[in-house]
This record gives C-alpha cells, structure tokens and sequence, in this order.
C-alpha cells in the first residue's frame, strides 16, 4: 500500500489529480467553515431582500483585469450626506437630503435603485426627486408619497423612461448631445422630501449597480455566485464518496458471498445484476424526484441501490472465482475458518487492488449525476449545488445573453473534480494492475 | 463431450449445428432478456405505484374511454344529463371492477404489469404526440425515431472509429499520438450534455456558425435532400458532444486490450511465421478480443440511452428524453412513468441485439460450448 503510495511520484498526472482533490476538499472545509449551513441556506434561498445592494447579472470582479472600464456598485447612503431642513409652518418641514457621488467609469451603471426608510404615524412623506448630473442640468424623476419601506427602482419606472427618451440609467449618465460620452464626475441625487408630523423622518439610500461583482460574479436573482460555487464543493464530494463507498462494497461484498456460496445464490445474483442492467436507472431516479421526494439523501440512497448490483459483480466475480481456488483459501478452510471469516478476511482483501482504482473513477460519475439531475431540474430544493447554478443558468438563456461566467465557473468546477479523481483513478489502475504498467 | 462424439457425425452436422446453435442461443437469450425485462418493468410499476400514482392513471384512462365510448352511443345521447353520468358512473365503476382496481396493490400491479407489457400506458395528461394524440404510447414512439436517429450514428460511428484508431495506436505504442490518447482518456469523466454546453458556447453562441439547437431549420425545408442536410447540420453538436465524452477513453481502453493481446504467445507464433501484421491484427488479435469489445460497446450504448435525457435537453433535440424533461416540467405522470417502461424496452433490445451480435462472433456459441451463467 505505501509502496503503491510512492509509485504515485512517478506519475505527473496522478499528482495533477491529488492536487486538484485536495484543492477541492480545502475548499470544501473552508465553505463549511465560512458560511455555516443555515447561513448557506439562508443567504441562497432567502429572496431578493437579502441581495438588495448586488447589481444583476455582474460579472466577476476579476473581469476588470480584462476590462477595466467596467463599472462598480457605488452606495451611497444619506448618514453622511448632505442634509438641509427649513420648516415651511403648519407642522410641515422640508428636508432636503442631497446624495452625491463620484462616477469614475466610462461606461454606464446596470441600473439604479433607491431605498427609502421612513417613520410616520398617520401621514407618509411626500418626497420629490431631481438628478444633477456633473453637466450641471437638473433633471426632475418623480414624486411620490414614501412608504415605510419604500424601494424606487429608477430604472425600472416606465413613465421617467419614456419621459426621457431611454433607459434612465443611460440617459442621466450620458451627454445629451453625445450620446457615446459618459459623464464622469460628480453626479448628485436631491430629495425633496416633505414630512407634515414632528417625528416624522426619512433616510435614504442611493444603489448605482455596476456590471461586476465579487469573486464569483451574480446570478438573474442577485445572489453572490460565490455561495452555490463554495458549497457546491462539499456536497459534491460528499455526494459522490458516499455514493461510490456505498455501491462499491456492497456490490463487492456480494460479488463476494455469490461466488463463496455458488450454486443458486450465484445464480441469483447474477440474475438480479441482468435485471439490474437493463433497469433504466437515470428514468427511475427521475420518476421518484418527480413522485417522491428530491432531497439529495432520498437521491443518494436510491443511487447506491441501484449500484449494489452493478456491472461491478461480474469484474469482481471473475476475480474471486480464481481466488477461491488459491491455496490459503484452502488452508483457512482445513483449519476450520467460517464462511464470514473467509469471505471478510480472506476473499474481499483480496480485490482492493482492483476496487481502489475503480472507486476513484466512480466518484466524478455520482458528481456529474447530481449535476445533471440538477439540470433537469430535479436538484434538492434547499442545497446551492454546481447543478443547480447550471441550471439557473441555462433556464434563463445565459448562452443567449452572453453570460457566459455563469455557466463556465460551475462547470469549470464540475471539470476540475471530473479531472482529479479520474486522473489519480486511471494512474492508480496502472500501478495496482502490473499487466497495464509494463505497457 | 464434443471430444466423445464419432468424427462422422460431427462432420455431417457442421453446417446446419451452426446456425441451430445461434438460433437456439438467440431463443434462449430471447426468452431470459423477456423475463429480465417483466422484472424490470415490474420494479418500475412497483415504484411507480408506492403513492398510487398508477392507480390514477388507469383511473383517468377509463374515465376517458367510458366517455368517448358514451359519446358515440346514440341511445346514451338521448337520455336526460343526469341520468347519463350516473350510467357513465356506473360504467365506470364496472370498467375499474374489471380492470381489478379494486383488489389490492400486489393483485393491481400485476393487471398493470400485464398492460405495460403491452404498452397500454394510459393517456397523457398534458402532453399531445406530433399527431396530436394523447395516448401515452404515441407521445413517446413519436418521440423514438430522432433519438435512434442520432444515437444509433452517433454510437456506431464511434465504434468503428475507436476500435480502428486503437489498433493504429496499439502498432506503435509509446509514440506521441499514443501518450497523447493517454493523457486525454480522464476527459471522459463528464458526461455528454457537458460538452454540450461548451460546444453550443462556441460554435453557435460566440462563432455563430451552426445552430443553437433543434432538429431542423424553422421553417423546415421543402425539398427532402435540403431537410437531410438542415438535420444534418443540426446533428453535428450533439454528435461530437457524444464523441468528446467516450472516443478517448475507448481508445485508451482498447489500445491496451489489443496491446495485452499481442503480447500473447500465438500472436508471436504468427509473427514468426512471417504473417503480414494486417493478418496478425485481424486473426488472431481482433478476432478473439471481439466478443469483450462488443460487451463493453454494450455497455457504453447502454449509458448513452439513459444520459441521452439531458443531451436531447441541453440541444432541444427533439427525442424521448426531451419528452421525459417536458414531462418532469409539465408533471406529467402517465408520460414519465412510460417513458421509464420504453427505456427499460430499449435497454432491452439493446442487450439482445448486441447479443445476437456477440453469438455471431463467439466461436464458443457456434461451437457450442457457452458457459451457462
């Protein structure tokens, strides 16, 4: 086994492999640890209100490196801005909050959104919006009466779009005879907000939503990719170890006990693997993610019993049949060992060589069939898996839009995971198996 | 036993013994792969049938026979609305009697089993055929034909080209091309649909030079030749998506197969007797390791069906497992649980036509001494 161990040296493309695995567990334990489960759960399924502040669709930040124009999220909150107040009489104060940022970029923000908190008893504000641009032009928005928890989405408010002859966030940020000119610059958002009870008051903030954000890039709901990608690490691995443990010894233990036992319990269980062979297995996982339950251990359990019976059985029983007839066998026998002891003892050991190999191979093939009944839209419910980010992500046409980060990065995961194992799986077969080394 | 037979007799026998043991070996392999497959079809009803679902769907079948069957009865027509539902009532609480609906699960599993067999899978709920049928068998055996269409080339090519890039390799072993093939074999980890959707971002998304998806041009062509190419064309992706999922492995494979092959003792023999290395490949290395590699193709096409689901979905090809994902997104249960039955069916014809394949090939089979079990 150690020996096994530093042949692998040997091997660039098993030290390839090992890398990527333990690429992946580290990333699997840092995911863990980060973001703790409930955490993950809340922050992927929790809804829109939680990813307020994240632009839509954004790139990854890394992108700037590629192009540096695209532009960031700018927040801008009314704490540190500007903030007049002139009492007009009769209970009625004007405040005016005066949001000003600086805008580097050469290209125009995604969109643009403002938050509004206010407290009132009886009568809401009324606030009133203008832009000011660096050009020194003042363009009215709207004006509304504010709610406690009131979201403006500017860009998404079809009068003020038509009013201006385009999408707001291109018009306010372009020059009106040059369309193609970016104004950079200080640009600054008024709110003329009128409050008609004393305690009444208002706070407000200003989201200018870039086109790139954190590591990972945002999905159509917001959502830092980050989280999907990190955890998809863990339940993958988890996903496909268990799946290959599970189905690889039991499909072992009784290739195992048929060919100890002969007779009609190899035939039955050879029998059964026919069965099991023309059982279309992806269908039947598919009928009861659709009939049943999709939680991903109701998947892995039907997973693994349908591998008991693999094609496995038949390597392992050509394999056991010669060892059955070695000597020690039949030594062990004439001192008296049991059944149990030479089918556990004697006989299974025996086959490591041959199932360590084929159980690392194993492991990518449960990864990609998690993925890929993710895609078909049968991923758990709750779990952010590399599958379900595909998925998202081919529902909502990314190859047709262009965005192009959201499919590659989960597949790149999917890629890297399917690469290791197999990797160290196929350099592990040629070291436990001398017939394949020596060619 | 061959040994203890009279010389005459064998020789007279020779010629026709052949063709009575493949036929007879076909025959038995028929029978067995039947069984297998009323066990798997069973397991399915089984699993099917937990929550009832089933049940259900035989009871919407009857429903809608009893109601197309009032529908044609002009004595039935004239009676007053609320004497007819209670007659259709009443007919169908006799047809479920009949259909034994009322005995319990195992006793109904079999009468479905019988159905399913026959492939009565019921009516679809939402789904039509192209003919616009709504019985679930012509829903998915209208759906059949592109999947054999593109799966039957796409696997058949695959073997005549991986098995033919093998033995090229396995002649000069060592070469670049053949660390090469070693090097990319771990590519096939991933399944099809994942080169899919690389393939779909290059060539139709960011090359734009062939189609996104589909199985012909909208609209589709007026002229039959024009139709073949536009499908064609449409072929090309899904098809090198298969490729890219299994060619590097199978030749990897087999390469060493052929290579543990040659270094047998009779192979040397041949090579000191001054055979051409043509001969030696096709006699005494090819010949004998056909049979493990038309297992082994078995089993390949056997993933390929099953992963077919999500390739079809990922190309919008317009086959079975497309019909399967519209049916998971339509909730259609009757489609599903007979989509699962016709796999089950195809994985069957699968196994025994490779079987016949393989007796052919076997000289064990001809010559009669096929290990049983």
């Amino acid at each position: 086994m150690s020996r096994a161990l530093a042949e692998l040296r040997h091997y660039p493309s098993a030290l390839a492999g090992l890398g990527i695995i333990v690429l992946l567990v580290l990333m699997s334990i840092y995911a863990v640890l980060a973001i703790p489960y409930r955490e993950a759960i809340r922050l992927w399924r929790g809804g829109e209100t939680l990813w307020l502040d994240t632009p839509r669709n954004a790139l990854p930040i890394w992108m700037t490196l590629f192009r540096p124009d695209l532009p960031r999220t700018i927040v801008v909150g009314s704490r540190g801005a500007l903030r007049q107040e002139e009492d007009l009489g009769g209970g009625v104060r004007q405040v005016t909050l005066t949001l000003a940022f600086d805008y580097p970029y050469s290209q125009v923000p995604d969109e643009l959104g403002l938050f509004l908190e206010t407290e009132a008893v009886q009568r809401l504000p009324h606030a009133v919006l203008f832009w000011r641009p660096p050009d020194g032009s003042e363009i009215q928005l709207n004006e509304f009466t504010v709610d406690p928890h009131e979201v403006y989405r500017i860009s998404a408010d079809a009068r003020l779009q038509r009013d201006l002859g385009g999408p707001p966030e291109a018009v306010l940020f372009t020059d009106a005879q040059n369309p193609s000119r970016v104004l950079r610059g200080r640009h600054q958002l008024i709110i003329k907000a009128f409050l008609f009870e004393k305690t009444s008051d208002m706070r407000a903030r200003l989201v200018v939503y870039g086109k790139a954000h954190g590591l990972a890039g945002t999905d159509h709901l917001r959502r830092d990719l980050m989280i999907p990608l990190l955890w998809g690490a863990p339940i993958a691995m988890a996903f496909g170890l268990l799946a290959a443990v599970g189905s690889t010894l039991s499909t072992l233990i009784i290739a195992a006990v048929g060919v100890w036992y002969g007779r009609w319990v190899d035939g039955g269980i050879q029998r059964i693997t026919e069965v099991n062979l023309i059982l279309p297995g992806l269908p039947i996982l598919i009928l009861i993610g659709t009939l049943y339950s999709r939680s991903i251990w109701v998947i892995l359990g039907v997973v693994i019993l349908l591998g008991i019976f693999g094609a496995g059985i038949k390597t392992y029983r050509a394999l056991f049949l010669q060892v059955k007839e070695a000597p020690y066998i039949e030594a062990a026998r004439a001192y008296g060992a049991g059944s149990l002891r030479a089918v556990f003892t004697y006989m299974i050991p025996r086959a490591v060589p041959v199932l360590i190999p084929q159980f690392v191979t194993l492991i990518p093939t449960f990864v990609f069939l998690e993925a890929s009944l993710a895609v078909l839209g049968l991923g758990d419910p709750v779990l952010p898996t590399w599958g379900k980010v595909i998925e998202d992500a081919y529902s909502k046409g990314a190859l047709f839009s262009g965005h192009y980060y959201w499919v590659l990065e989960p597949a790149a995961l999917l890629m890297l995971s399917g690469l290791g194992f197999t990797m160290l799986g196929f350099a592990l077969d040629r070291i436990f198996n001398p017939r394949l080394r020596e060619i | 036993m061959a040994e203890a037979l009279p010389l005459i007799t064998r020789k007279s026998r020779a010629a026709p013994s052949t063709l009575l043991r493949v036929v007879a070996y076909s025959a038995t392999r028929l029978g067995a792969l039947f069984l297998t497959v009323v066990v798997g079809i069973y397991l399915t009803i089984l699993i099917a049938n937990m929550g009832g679902y089933v049940d259900v769907i035989k009871r919407a079948e009857i429903r809608e026979q009893v109601g197309i069957s009032v529908s044609f009865d002009p004595v039935m027509q004239r009676l007053p609305p609320e004497e007819r539902q209670k007659r259709i009532a009443e007919l169908v609480a006799l047809e479920e009697q009949n259909l034994g609906l009322d005995r319990p699960f195992l006793a109904r599993t079999v009468v479905y089993l019988r159905d399913a067999i026959q492939l009565r899978l019921g009516f679809a709920e939402r789904m039509t055929s192209d003919t616009g049928s709504r019985l679930v068998r012509n829903v998915i055996l209208d759906r059949l034909p592109p999947t054999l269409l593109l799966f039957v080339s796409a696997q058949i090519l695959l073997f005549f080209a991986s098995v033919f890039f093998a033995l090229a390799l396995s002649r000069r072993y060592g070469s670049f091309l053949d660390q090469a093939v070693i090097a990319l074999a771990p590519t096939s980890a991933p399944p099809a649909w994942f080169y899919g959707i690389f393939l779909i971002l290059i060539f139709a998304a960011l090359l734009r030079i062939l189609p996104f998806g589909g199985m012909v041009q909208a609209p589709p062509p007026e002229s039959a030749v024009r139709y073949a190419l536009s499908v064609l064309r449409h072929m090309i992706l899904p098809m090198l998506a298969l490729f890219m999922t299994t060619i590097f492995l199978a030749i990897y494979s087999w390469r060493t197969f052929f290579l543990i092959f040659s270094s047998e003792d009779y192979v040397e023999v041949a090579k000191a007797k001054g055979l051409t290395s043509r001969a030696i490949e096709r006699r005494y290395i090819l010949r004998p390791t056909l049979p493990t590699i038309i297992t082994s193709f078995a089993l390949t096409l056997i993933g390929a069906w099953t992963g077919a689901i999500i390739l079809e979905t990922v190309f919008n090809w317009p086959g079975l497992g497309r019909a399967l994902f519209q049916a998971i997104g339509l909730y259609d249960t009757p489609v599903i649980v007979g989509s699962t039955i016709i796999y089950a069916y195809l994985l069957a014809v699968t196994v025994f036509v490779l079987d016949i394949v393989y007796a052919l090939i076997d000289p064990r089979v001809k010559v009669g001494q096929e290990g049983r079990g």
